[in-house]
């Protein structure tokens, strides 16, 4: 029976970490494997699943909305994190990407469309706007998401170039590789939902 | 014929007399002042006048001005007459404790809108408007945020230092 260490390159010429070559592949969670067999964790699959293909909800406001637009082009292409298919619709989705400003206005409707997602879900706030209300200091911008909805990864930068939004994505995919399967029925998290009035 | 600034005047100045007064011009454009009581009589003949036909309201804007005693809260209306081409202002002032003015959607439908927002941003109430409330701000906001003595900064804000904007006075001070 052989571990992981000694199982043969996957077919093409590729081998099992992506390291050489021109296409990467997912790295393999530690198991033990054999002949037709591999035997791993179920938090390790589904998470290594989840985490290469989350279904974003690009809810851009502004101008951090146009630097997502061009980290979805082909130049910078968010598609080969396996982000290809947006999801406008918040019931679809798994991570709530608010991009730009929000006013005190847009708060309650934010809030309703992260209510709307299902569990799983995590949120970026890309931006300074999103993050801490940015430069505008002011009686009509909420000064950061925070203070409605709970969020993992803050992206600064007004607007933050298209590396550092691939940047945040990517410490977004580790938490959701990492993530424990019960975290969302745990008593710490609905303490978290809590604190934010939510359900 | 057209309109010039001086004509505008004095067919203002012969329908009106008095009532109308002129703040001269400043880079081209005719600023003129009003009571509230004349402001809709004296749009509507401008609006009518086969001669003037000023038929397009640009804007109307609210203003507020806390040192002028009882002429703290105004409003004043872009004006355009197409035909003339010819561009002016009107005024018109009351007190801030009698914020009242009446509406202009009489004469021009856009003020609809422009004067809802006048009423979110000073509180200024426009007599007869069909659907006077807020357009920009929450609806359950309590203060006019335009007005002087309101701080633009938001309240919520806990990161920031006040040093660093001045606002203890001091200039150069030492940071610990």
């Amino acid at each position: 029976m052989a571990n992981t260490a000694e199982m043969p390159a996957v077919a093409g010429g590729l081998s099992k970490t992506g390291s050489t070559g021109i296409i990467g592949a997912a790295e393999m969670p530690e198991g033990y494997g054999g002949e037709g067999f591999f035997a791993t964790s179920v938090s390790k699959v589904v998470g290594l699943a989840r985490a290469n293909s989350i279904w974003p909800l690009p809810f851009a406001t502004s101008c951090c909305g146009i630097e997502f637009m061009a980290t979805m082009g082909s130049n910078y292409d968010l598609a080969r994190f396996g982000m290809e298919r947006l999801s406008f619709s918040p019931r679809q989705a798994d991570l709530l990407m608010v991009m730009g400003t929000i006013a005190k206005k847009m708060g309650p409707i934010l809030k309703q469309v992260y209510i709307q997602m299902a569990e799983p879900k995590w949120v970026i706030a890309v931006g300074a706007c999103a993050s801490s209300g940015g430069i505008f200091d002011t009686y009509s911008v909420l000064q950061g998401i925070d203070k409605i909805i709970p969020v993992d990864v803050y992206v600064p930068g007004c607007p933050p170039r298209p590396e550092q939004i691939i940047d945040g994505i990517m410490k977004i995919q580790e938490l959701v590789k990492n993530e424990p399967l019960r975290r969302r029925n745990s008593p710490e998290y609905q303490h978290l939902l809590d604190k934010y009035n939510i359900e | 014929m057209t309109i010039t600034n001086d004509t505008l005047l004095a067919a203002i100045e012969r329908q009106f007399p008095g009532t109308v007064q002129s703040h001269g011009e400043s880079y081209g454009m005719l600023t003129l002042e009003t009571t509230r009581e004349q402001i809709i009589e004296v749009l509507r003949f401008m609006q009518e006048s086969p001669e003037l036909e000023v038929n397009f309201l640009t804007s109307l804007c609210g203003m507020h001005y806390p040192a002028d005693a009882g002429r703290e809260l105004g409003v004043v209306y872009h004006l355009h007459s197409f035909r003339h081409n010819l561009r002016f202002r009107i005024k018109v002032f009351f007190p801030s404790d009698d914020p009242y003015c009446p509406t202009a959607t009489v004469l021009w439908p856009a003020a609809n809108w422009m004067e809802r927002q006048e009423y979110d941003f000073f509180g200024i109430q426009f007599t007869g408007h069909p659907d006077l409330r807020r357009i920009l701000n929450v609806d359950d906001l309590d203060v006019f945020p335009m007005r002087k003595e309101y701080r633009l900064e938001d309240g919520t804000r806990t990161d920031k230092d006040d040093r660093f904007f001045g606002r203890k006075g001091h200039v150069g001070q030492e940071f610990d």
